[in-house]
């Protein structure tokens, strides 16, 4: 018994966790006294496996040990470095069953990162190792190259020091928004800034015109994700974060439309608009008092009625700068602008005119959006539909606990980052709002049903065809 | 454009996957009980066109499901989940006798999986389909390195899987041909283990070696692996294809080196000069050279070159002094050595020894010489250049479509659980002392 210590002393196993009962103490020790018989022919070796090992972002990976002695406890460990050289992590607590399997997707963590049976969660609990710059926020800029993972285990419950100790067995898991045969476009034309991206084959397919909010810029990856999906979708560039923003009105966002209306892969009359934040007002707006565009059903995502594209962007954006009173500072010093909004506002001038809208409405909110009052909105939205005679369009999900960015699923959850705000170029710290589970919640759940609604609305549901003969 | 009439969504799941796992292909909204084509196409790097095709009807509710549904007819036919990509052969206007092999193994094979409506049997590329996904098949898995090794005089290719290890390691001696293959060796990296794709017959040689390598050759090649700061030295197996396969049951045998944890054989024989070279079996097979065989289109059939099985001990492997779990994996229909009868053989041989508690064979029916990764395309005949002495054939390999790329699958399936028993899991109770 004392070699047997020996033995456990230097091989640091320390059985710490809850769960393991004497009958599973009795058979460590059977294993144990095998290793002194016959050390090196007995041992065994951790076998780790990532299934799929390429997959597209919105799909769950299986991650699984074996052949751990029975009843070890370990830490699963994922690590990401980021197109900007920061690194990010996740961790899971387990323990091996009678057999020395784990697996992820069924046995639950005790700690870490996440807890409780969590199938992503690796995923999803990701944030910025200790020590990394503050105000962080995880986005991929080039979408033809995958977001690269590596999934380690570790001896006994880690929550620290995973540089410094090599781990039991490592794996890779690449991550991709662009499935192979999507075509990525860029486009320059008529005026207007975007990006094209269309699935593979012939078409024709139903397009998507796909707006992000104030941060400005030219994102991509959920447009490359809805062509992966099989949807040819233009991801539309219409605030500069570097310049001032242009005088650039509704007639930007018609051609926009009509663009993808025009191209020979595109199903002309089957195109929706999907919004983020202020791209909410965009879609909205074009929703309602677009006579040219004429969306088949319209997305909006943490967005608003509020600040109709009537006046040129940078008007709005100038307004929105005069309610600077209205924005509040939390603790840390994050800027809170839901505020800026509120009260909901009784001049019909002042927000979009809902009750005009003739296409399909999704609204997909969280109840902890720090940054735009969306619950607030969608209130007033339901109201004013109500009163109009077209609330039947109108479905809105609200998701506990989630904040305002509500991306694509497993993304991790940024509760604050970096920000430029537009009017006075101040870099702050935005306060997005939610917390980690309640918002992987949303995200998952939401973009299922972002697929499902903007497919029921854009494909054609089989018409009378004659029948084969055989 | 407006567009009349349903749309089709057709989906292959998972879009990039190893060359070894299944995918599904889905139809939906179709319309009821509507014939359809789904037509693979794949380019080879040689610029060859590779195609298959299986003929469905939809159910009522317009859908289609490649692995439930049966295909009418086609490349393939019946409940084949897989057919779409192993019964792939070169369109037609082709040149002859391709072989199907990557050659860069770092890269995807791209397929291009459409739907046509009807049951076409030819020109697919002059029609538009009604829909098409293209899927990457991957021998590589992520994070899965690549090294060309020279160490020792020895050179081959070095696969190693991502993590500190350390790991089990296979050497992979593959068989016949010019250029090294290395598909089955990056997919077992991809599965854990350190892989060494041995060149032992177009070498890098130093001016006036021998034409063949010694034993000497594949003594350090073993211990390259042994030494390498990756590998668990006492987890070593050998895989062998034909040439390989022989080699390997050689070495196993008499070289006071080569221990290995396990065996895998696949379309090997024992017939050799007992503890020969590699030279030796090239010589044996030139002394029987009479005995090589056409088929009706000229074809070479060089199974009776190692036949009769030899009574004399000198002869062959005398595998009854193996200390190692050995696999053996033939084909009824091999035409181009003869497995089948070595491992009949080689199974009396052993069971007289009182060793036959090691040995595991697999004998699959209508199935020829060339058992590659699963879902490979079958390859009844192919050119072949001899190492030796550069001279171009037309060979039979033998085996027929189905039953010939089944056998790749469950004996695929059967080598990895094979050599993880032995590599990975656990004491390796099966090994006898030979002391």
């Amino acid at each position: 018994m004392n070699a047997l210590k020996r033995l456990y002393r230097r091989q640091e196993v320390i059985p710490s966790c809850k769960t393991f009962a004497t009958s599973q103490w009795t058979s460590f020790l059977h294993f144990r006294s095998d290793l002194l018989r016959n050390n090196f022919m007995a041992r065994t070796i951790a076998m780790l496996s990532v299934h799929p090992s390429r997959g597209l972002v919105d799909e769950k990976f299986r991650v699984e040990v074996e052949n751990l002695p029975p009843a070890c406890p370990v830490t699963l460990h994922c690590l990401h470095r980021s197109e900007d050289q920061d690194h990010w992590e996740a961790f899971g607590h387990y323990c091996s069953d009678h057999s020395g399997t784990v697996k992820v997707s069924e046995d639950e963590s005790l700690g870490g990162t996440y807890s409780g049976r969590e199938h992503m969660g690796l995923l999803w609990s990701m944030r910025p190792v200790p020590g990394s710059r503050r105000g962080l926020r995880l986005r991929k800029t080039h979408v033809d190259v995958p977001m690269t993972l590596l999934i380690s285990v570790y001896r006994g419950h880690l929550t620290a020091g995973f540089r410094e100790l090599p781990p039991v067995a490592s794996v890779v898991a690449e991550r991709w928004y662009m499935a192979p045969g999507v075509k990525r476009i860029a486009v320059e034309e008529r005026g207007v800034t975007g990006t094209f991206f269309i699935p593979p084959g012939p078409g024709p397919f139903p397009g998507v015109l796909d707006m992000w909010g104030g941060g400005g810029g030219l994102v991509e990856y959920r447009s490359a994700l809805l062509a992966s999906r099989g949807l040819a979708s233009m991801a539309l560039k219409y605030i500069d974060p570097g310049d001032t923003p242009t005088d650039m009105r509704m007639g930007y966002f018609e051609t926009a439309f009509q663009i993808i209306q025009d191209h020979p892969q595109v199903i002309s009359d089957r195109v929706g608009i999907l919004g983020l934040s202020f791209g909410t007002s965009v879609a909205l707006t074009v929703a309602a008092y677009s006579q040219i565009s004429r969306p088949r059903c319209c997305v909006g995502i943490s967005g608003s009625h509020a600040y109709p594209i009537n006046r040129p962007v940078a008007e709005l954006f100038g307004e929105m700068g005069m309610n600077e009173e209205k924005m509040k500072r939390d603790e840390e010093d994050n800027v809170i602008m839901r505020n800026l909004i509120l009260p909901i506002a009784t001049d019909p001038a002042k927000k979009v005119d809902v009750g005009r809208i003739e296409c399909p409405l999704l609204l997909v909110n969280g109840d902890d959006d720090q940054n735009w009052a969306t619950t607030e909105s969608a209130e007033d939205i339901a109201n004013m539909m109500s009163v109009a005679g077209n609330k039947h369009l109108l479905t809105t999900l609200t998701y506990p606990k989630a904040g305002h960015l509500i991306e694509p699923p497993f993304t991790p959850h940024i509760r604050a980052s970096n920000f430029i705000v537009q009017h006075s170029k101040e870099k702050v710290i935005m306060l997005w709002g939610g917390e980690p589970k309640g918002h992987a919640v949303a995200q998952e759940d939401s973009w299922k049903r972002i697929l499902n609604f903007l497919k029921e609305h854009l494909c054609i549901e089989p018409t009378l065809v004659p029948q084969a003969k055989l | 454009m407006a567009l009349q009439g349903p749309m089709l969504w057709l989906s292959v799941h998972p879009c990039r996957g190893l060359v070894d796992e299944k995918i599904k292909v889905l139809v939906h909204h179709a319309a009821p009980v509507q014939r359809l084509t789904v037509h693979t196409l794949f380019r080879s790097e040689d610029g060859d066109d590779w195609e298959a095709f299986g003929h469905y009807v939809s159910d009522s509710a317009g859908a289609v499901d490649v692995s439930e549904d049966v295909c009418l007819g086609g490349t393939y036919s019946g409940h084949e989940p897989m057919g779409l990509l192993w019964s792939l052969r070169p369109v037609p206007g082709s040149r002859p006798s391709l072989r199907f092999r990557k050659k860069d193994t770092g890269t995807p094979m791209l397929v291009t999986i459409s739907l046509h409506q009807g049951f076409l049997s030819d020109s697919f590329t002059e029609r538009l389909p009604l829909a098409s996904r293209v899927v990457e098949r991957w021998y590589m898995a992520p994070g899965v390195r690549r090294v060309e090794l020279t160490e020792g005089g020895v050179t081959g290719t070095l696969f190693l899987p991502p993590g500190p290890g350390q790991f089990p390691a296979v050497l992979d001696l593959p068989g016949g041909g010019r250029s090294l293959p290395e598909a089955r060796a990056v997919l077992l990296a991809s599965h854990g283990f350190v892989t060494l794709a041995l060149n032992y017959l177009n070498p890098r040689r130093t001016a006036g070696g021998e034409y063949h390598v010694g034993n000497d050759y594949f003594q350090t090649a073993f211990s390259v692996l042994q030494t390498h700061p990756q590998v668990i030295r006492e987890r070593i197996a050998i895989v062998g294809l034909s040439f390989g396969a022989s080699m390997a049951l050689g070495l196993s045998v008499y070289s006071p080196t080569i221990k290995p944890s396990c065996l895998v054989s696949i379309s090997g024989s024992h017939v050799q000069p007992a503890g020969g070279s590699l030279g030796d079996i090239f010589a044996e097979f030139k002394k029987n050279e009479k005995n090589t065989r056409y088929d009706e289109e000229k074809r070479v059939i060089w199974h009776d070159l190692l036949l009769p099985i030899p009574s004399n001990p000198s002869k062959k492997v005398d595998v009854g002094q193996l200390c190692c779990p050995l696999l053996l994996i033939v084909g009824k229909d091999d035409q181009n050595w003869p497995a089948e009868e070595s491992a009949s053989d080689m199974k009396e041989m052993m069971e007289m020894s009182g060793n036959g508690h090691l040995l595991t064979v697999l004998s699959y029916p209508d199935t020829g010489h060339l058992i590659e990764p699963p879902y490979s395309p079958h390859c009844r005949s192919s050119n072949f250049i001899n190492a030796e002495s550069r001279e171009k054939f037309v060979v039979l390999w033998g085996g027929e479509v189905t039953a010939h790329c089944h056998a790749q699958e469950d004996s695929w399936w059967k080598i990895l659980d094979f050599l993880k028993k032995h590599l990975y899991y656990g004491p390796q109770s099966d090994i006898t002392s030979c002391t």
